[in-house]
Order: C-alpha cells, then structure tokens, then sequence
C-alpha cells in the first residue's frame, strides 16, 4: 500500500477563519451562559461559537491527503443534514440551537459488550487523530475536510461483535423537538445508515467528533459522525445515537427513500451515473466562479485502501 | 396623464426594474456588494436565474386571468416584457449552466460530446431545454411587426406559453433531490392558472 506522508502544516495556517466568526458574531447574541463549565475537558458541554474547543493530543495520520483542506466557512456554511432543514445553509442557520449534551450511545446486537454509554465514556478508549479526507457528495460537488475522529475498526474491535455480526448499522438522534426539520417527513426519521463489518474495519473508516482541530460544529454532526470517504456524503450519517451490529443488512435511509437512486453501498463511482444525473465530475466547492469541474475518481480515489472490498460484486447493480 | 400614459411612462419602467432587480443582486452578490454568493457559487447563480424564471412564467400567465377578474384591461400591456424577462432569465440560466457549471468558458477540457449527452440523456435537461427554444421562438417572433405578419400562425406559437409553463416546473420538480416542496408551490400556481382558463373555455 501507497501511504503519502501528510504535508507537515496545520490546516487552520491555511485558511483564514475571521469571515466566518465575523458572521457569527451577531448571531451569537449572548446565548452562551453557563456553557463553560465544562470547557476544560476535551468534549465539554456545549461549545458556544467562536468559543470552540480545541481538541487535545490529535495525532497525525497517513491517511491524510495532502490536498489543500477547504476552507472553515464552506465545511460549516454548506451541508446536508436534513434534520436541521433540506437547504445547503439551513443546517448552518439552523443548528445554532441544538446542544450536542447530555448525549448517550447506546451500542446492541451481536457483540459481547453492549449498553448505553455517555459521550464521554464512549470516547475514552479511543485516540484522536487528524485525518484529511475528500468528501464527495452524491450532488456532484466535493470538499477536502480535515476531520478529528476514532478509528471506526477500533470502536468495532472494543465492542467485541460475535461471528453472528456481518454488519454495522447507525442511527441519527431523533427528536423533531431539538431538531427542527424532523417536524416534516422528508426522509423517514430516524436517519439510518449501514455498512458491512468488512468495510467498518477498513482502516479509512472513522468516527468524527471534530473538524480543523476543534469540537465538530452542530450543523456537521454533533457530536459525532461517521466519515466513510470513498463512498458518497450521505453515508456520513450524523448526531449518532444507537449503533447495532447485525446479521442482515440494516435498511438505510436513502435507499428506503428512492431505491432506484441510492443503493446500500454508495461507492462513489464515476461510470455508474445517478439515474438524474451523471456522476463522471464534480464541482469541487472553493474553486470560484470560474473553476471548471473536475473528473471524479473510482472509490473518491480511495481505491487503494478499499477496492479489495468489493472483488467479485457487480458495482453497477450494487451501487 | 390618461390610463394609457400611465402605463407607457410609470407602470412599464417600473415593472422593467423591478424585473432587472433579481439579476442585478445576483451581479452585485458575486461582487460581494449586495451580499455574497454560496460556497457553491455556480449552483448558487444557476438556482437563481431558475428560479426566476419560473417565477415570471407564473407571473406572466398570471396576466390574463388577473385582466379578467379585475377588469383592468391595461395589464395586457405588461404581458409582453414579462414574457420576454421570462425567456431572460431562461436564457441566463442555460448560460450559466453552459459556460460556467459545465465549463465551456472555463475548462480547456470542454467537450461538446458531453453536453449532448446531458441535453438528450438528462430528461430533465431536455424538457428545459425544450422550454428554453419555445421561449425563443415566442420571443424573437414578440413584435409588432411579427405579430402582423404571421396572422393566426402567431396566435398558434404563442399559446406555447403553457407548455413553456408545464415544462419550467416539471424541469424544476425533475431535478430536486428529495425536498419537492418548492416544486408543489409552483406546480399548484401552475394548475390554478390552466385551471381558471379551462374553467373559463368550459363555461362558454
């Protein structure tokens, strides 16, 4: 396996962040009593903006690109997250509210240890490390985010799945109360999402709890997500709450939603079209006006790390 | 100053900025003076322009109707201009498309292939594309002198009108990912306006 060393610059040196605290400013408007109590510990209660968290002891990973990282505003300004509304900016505009605390994670299914765990507990175990990704969205646009997560394979490994467990589904938080958009049934709440146990331990797999270094913001996926980079964003599911290991292959979002459009696995491939729209390109967000598109890449370019996975299964019917 | 001067001198230069409005935010937007543009600065421009479109089908199909109920037979004589921003903000939207979203302005790798397949493969494309030729058509065939000319083969083009309508929003409705509730807006206006005129037809 190919592995490029990660440029040895921290991605907050490249990209100015004041357009976007300058924005938030105003909208801040002193809502952040009684939110520092918990700030000196790595995941503290709710972070008020522009007070965010950084994020202790991040290692470095070979898995990083070392293509430029886009900057603070589009990763936290332009997102799906359909629980905080269908708009690219309405989870920006409307995520502001939520607090991400207390949260729980309840983990069931085929596996030796289960149980409901607070945030905090569930982290424990696991190291941070910095990985930069590309994120290409089933939309045909992409991003480079440099994530702060844990090892998906470490969190399957620590749970001790029996031999019954062939996958790993996660769902979103649901609570049309905190999160506005669930009050229309736009997708069927709650948001679903699956892999197989094979694709859940390959190394490029992570949980995120953070981006460019800090607490991840509400409108990423607060306050923590998955980031499965050679397959389509959507896979990314976010606000995680329960994750079960099981035998059959879990029913995922999407695919409940338009089976024709958006199978299980979501590999992100440039010869199996989306049947609307072609998926041969993409636009990638920070180019400008005047930057063409740019060809997209089997597996995101993640090829190397994963193809393995998929020897012998048809992508075109298993898309 | 009589109804008519009224129209002529106040009504239809206003109604000429008020429709150049939406286009001059979009320029002043990418300028960063009115505001600014998305992260997604193309499908920001590109919805826009769409958009706007539409909305000026509704508004020009609203027209008629309106004439009919109020008895203000003076709004005939905005038809035409809203007609021709309609085919206006069509056309911005197809050159937006064209040149900066699929890049013939920008990307030394453009091919022609590639935008054929998305005009005849891309059903969505297709039917707004389709759209955008008939709003051509009624627009370079929209003055006096046409009009005169082409007698009742005029009248015949121009009813074109409502399909340029069914097509704007089955194009909007097609190419929404999930969240069609813009698109039931537009398609209920739409049905309103085909609406009140078969009613009228049946009637008679």
């Amino acid at each position: 396996m190919l592995i490029k060393i990660p440029a040895d610059i921290c991605p907050s040196e490249i990209t100015s962040e004041q357009n976007y605290l300058n924005r938030r400013d105003f909208i801040r408007a002193g809502s952040i009593a009684g939110a520092s109590v918990l700030a000196g510990t790595a995941f503290g209660a709710v972070v008020p903006e522009g007070e965010r968290a950084k994020l202790p002891d991040v290692g470095k990973s070979a898995f990083s690109t070392i293509e430029a990282p886009n900057s603070y505003e589009d990763v936290t300004t332009y997102n799906n997250y359909y629980e905080f509304g269908t708009g690219k900016e309405d989870p920006y505009r409307n995520a502001g509210q939520f607090e991400p605390r207390p949260w729980s994670i309840t983990v069931d299914g085929h596996a030796e240890k289960t149980g409901t765990f607070h945030f905090e507990d569930f982290m424990k175990p696991f190291d941070l490390e910095e990985r930069i990704y590309r994120m290409r969205c089933v939309e045909a646009w992409s991003m480079v985010i440099p994530w702060v997560g844990i090892s998906l394979a470490d969190v399957v490994k620590h749970f001790q799945p029996t031999s019954s467990a062939k996958y790993v589904a996660f769902e979103t938080l649901n609570d049309p109360v905190r999160m506005p958009g669930q009050r229309r049934r736009v997708l069927e709440w709650p948001y679903k999402e699956g892999l197989t146990i094979a694709e859940a331990t390959n190394p490029l797999a992570i949980l995120a709890v953070g981006v460019y270094g800090e607490t991840l913001p509400n409108q990423n996926g607060a306050p923590i997500r998955l980031v499965v980079p050679w397959k389509y964003g959507f896979k990314g599911i976010k606000g995680i709450v329960r994750i079960s290991f099981t035998e059959k292959q879990p029913p995922v979002s999407w695919n409940i939603a338009a089976a024709n459009e958006y199978g299980f696995y979501a590999n992100v491939n440039p010869e199996v079209d989306h049947p609307r729209w072609s998926q041969a390109s993409e636009r990638a967000i920070g180019g400008g006006l005047f930057a063409p598109r740019k060809p997209t890449r089997m597996f995101n370019g993640y090829g190397e790390q994963v193809a393995h996975l998929y020897d012998g299964l048809d992508l075109r019917k298993n898309f | 100053m009589n109804t008519l001067q009224k129209v002529r001198f106040v009504g239809k230069p206003l109604v000429f900025l008020l429709c150049l409005l939406p286009a001059a935010l979009v320029v002043g937007d990418a300028f960063a003076i009115t505001g600014q543009l998305s992260a997604n600065p193309v499908e920001d421009i590109l919805d826009r322009f769409g958009n706007w479109a539409i909305r000026l089908i509704m508004i020009t199909l609203a027209v008629t109707p309106l004439r009919q109920i109020t008895g203000w037979n003076w709004l005939t004589r905005f038809r035409r201009m809203l007609g021709l921003f309609t085919f206006f903000y069509a056309l911005m939207h197809f050159l937006t498309w064209l040149l900066l979203d699929r890049g013939l302005a920008v990307d030394p790798a453009f091919q022609w292939a590639a935008i054929l397949e998305d005009l005849t493969e891309r059903p969505f494309i297709t039917i707004g594309f389709a759209a955008l030729l008939l709003l051509m058509a009624m627009a370079v065939t929209s003055t006096n002198g046409m009009r005169r000319r082409m007698r009742r083969a005029w009248d015949k083009l121009h009813y074109s009108v409502y399909a340029v309508g069914v097509l704007g929003v089955w194009h909007y409705w097609w190419q929404v990912k999930k969240d069609t509730s813009d698109a039931w807006v537009y398609a209920v206006i739409l049905a309103l306006l085909l609406g009140y005129r078969t009613w009228k037809k049946v009637r008679h």
